[in-house]
């Protein structure tokens, strides 16, 4: 299988119509890098949107208020239920339908109105359509790791005299992020690869600006490469950050802390030389 | 202290609780045994509210739990005014409950500093007392989880405590504990009886309710069967079903 691979991966690279030296040549180019930039921004805005939104429906969602559930489960039914392709789409060309938004009290003209192409820009309506989709997604995250929280912590900060939004804040949240946090990792992850997705509204991000490129020279596997070394790059970044993340969550939960890659690293370097520990190698008599 | 007349408790078609009627003095130290299923755990949640009376009064220091009476009707409280009551109810759990993210000192904490907007210098200096008074003041800093039972049980009372209670409730506190560490919880629970604490004490110990309660309650489906001074309950019960309990545990 690794021979195979290898061998498929060396046919691609030594392809004659590569032209490697454009990847290289593109790879640092500023017209690439100012992409990163607008890639890194949508996926913080989106994932900030959808974490907050998430935090906010989850709770709504387990809330003893019928109305608070019922609208939360009703959101996360229709952004989970449309592609996000479709919902970025949907924002970008609202202007089609709604050429005005803005807020009039009833009767009156008094209020604010705008054009709805000068309040949704392209960015905005890929950071709205990611954003809003991510957070029905983060939602259910967000649930399973309140419910993953055993009960009597609840009942033991009611016990104290804590009011529901205080026992979720201080004593259900902090220790729902244990579960929470690997899977929003990974949504993460998942998010940065998918603003390639504002493609659609023209974002000028990594996708859409490597695919000008190629449109322009016609390096169309060429700029492919280019965009998914740097999405590689980024995402390689995020997972080491994700383990830093995880380990100061674990903090109660275990006696003593996993050790670093560094710290890894550090004990691998000082135990490297020590001699193989003194174990006799025989079997057990009766275990033969 | 806390007055109960007919309280009732179902769970679905399940009657837990079939009208208890029941009265704790300031200061008294009240032990309730039964079996498992009795209703005694349960009685116990409906004194801070954790569990909703179906029927019955149910008061703390003159005051209804979780609800007032307007004319002949019961009304329920908003959550800010339960929780209100129950900062003045401290609870101890079979299972400690203590919050595994934070260390012993923030445990402690937590409530007066949240809830009755204690400084921070306030709070920590009462609830290093309070650690000191329990015999954990070198666990200050340690996570839950590196404490053993027994430890993790006086921390849990020490957090309740930090509150200013006026009651402690505490539900079955030795029940999870081995053997060996019962004695160290008993003994915090011993002086804080001799301190003029007014406890009710869910329990299995028959020697902690013979030495230190003033008035034993065996409760059994629901119901209580049988009441009075411990050493006469536990040497000469009145009831049959207080003797079979009795014959069985002792």
């Amino acid at each position: 299988m690794v021979a195979l691979a290898a061998d498929a991966v060396y046919t691609l690279a030594t392809a004659p119509n590569l032209k490697w030296d454009q990847v290289w040549t593109w790879l640092f180019r500023p017209f690439i890098l100012g992409g990163i930039v607008v890639t890194i921004e949508l996926t913080v805005l989106a994932m900030v949107i959808g974490i907050v939104l998430g935090v906010v429906l989850a709770v709504m969602r387990l809330s003893p208020n019928p109305v608070m559930s019922w609208v939360s489960w009703l959101y996360i039914w229709f952004f989970r239920g449309t592609p996000v392709l479709v919902q970025i789409f949907f924002w970008y060309n609202l202007n089609a339908v709604l050429p005005h938004v803005g807020l009039i009290i009833p009767g009156t003209d008094v209020g604010w109105q705008t054009g709805t192409n000068s309040l949704i820009s392209a960015f905005i309506a890929a950071t709205l359509g990611l954003g809003l989709n991510e957070a029905a997604y983060m939602a259910e995250i967000v649930r399973a790791g309140i419910i993953s929280v055993e009960h009597g912590q609840t009942e033991a900060a009611q016990a104290l005299g804590m009011n529901r939004l205080l026992v979720m804040r201080r004593i259900i949240l902090p220790q729902a992020m244990r579960v929470i946090i690997p899977p929003t990792g990974n949504e993460t992850i998942s998010m940065l690869k998918t603003t390639s997705l504002a493609v659609i509204a023209a974002v000028p991000e990594l996708f859409t600006r490597s695919q000008q490129v190629s449109n322009v020279y016609f390096t169309v596997i060429e700029m492919a490469i280019v965009a998914s070394i740097w999405y590689l790059a980024m995402t390689s970044v995020l997972t080491v950050g994700q383990y830093y993340i995880e380990r100061y969550f674990a903090r109660g939960t275990l006696r003593e802390l996993p050790p670093t890659p560094l710290q890894r690293f550090r004990r691998l370097l000082f135990t490297f030389h020590a001699p193989p520990p003194d174990v006799p190698l025989s079997i057990p008599p009766g275990r033969r | 202290m806390v007055e109960a007349e007919a309280v009732h408790k179902s769970f679905g078609r399940l009657e837990v609780l079939r009208g208890i009627d029941l009265e704790v003095q300031p200061k008294e130290v009240m032990c309730v045994i039964g079996p498992s299923g009795s209703g005694k755990s349960t009685f116990l949640r409906c004194i801070n509210h954790l569990e909703k009376i179906d029927a019955g009064r149910l008061s703390v220091d003159g005051e209804l739990v979780g609800y007032r009476q307007r004319g002949d009707k019961l009304y329920e409280l908003p959550d800010r005014e339960v929780c209100q009551k129950r900062s003045e109810i401290g609870m101890v759990f079979q299972h400690f409950n203590l919050f595994p993210h934070m260390t012993a000192l923030e445990n402690l904490i937590e409530a007066p500093m949240r809830v009755k907007r204690a400084s921070r210098s306030t709070a920590v200096a009462y609830a290093s007392a309070l650690l000191d008074r329990v015999g954990l003041a070198d666990k200050t800093n340690a996570y839950p989880k590196q404490l053993s039972g027994g430890q993790q049980q006086r921390v849990a009372i020490a957090r309740a405590l930090a509150m200013n209670p006026k009651l402690m409730l505490f539900d079955e506190p030795t029940s999870a504990l081995d053997p060996e560490l019962v004695g160290e919880v008993l003994d915090v629970m011993r002086r804080l009886a001799a301190d003029g604490m007014t406890m009710i004490v869910v329990t299995h110990e028959m020697g902690f309710a013979r030495e230190v309660g003033d008035t034993l309650v065996f409760m059994d489906g629901g119901v209580i069967v049988e009441a009075g001074k411990p050493r006469e309950v536990l040497a000469n019960p009145q009831q049959e079903r207080t003797r079979l309990f009795l014959s069985k545990v002792l």
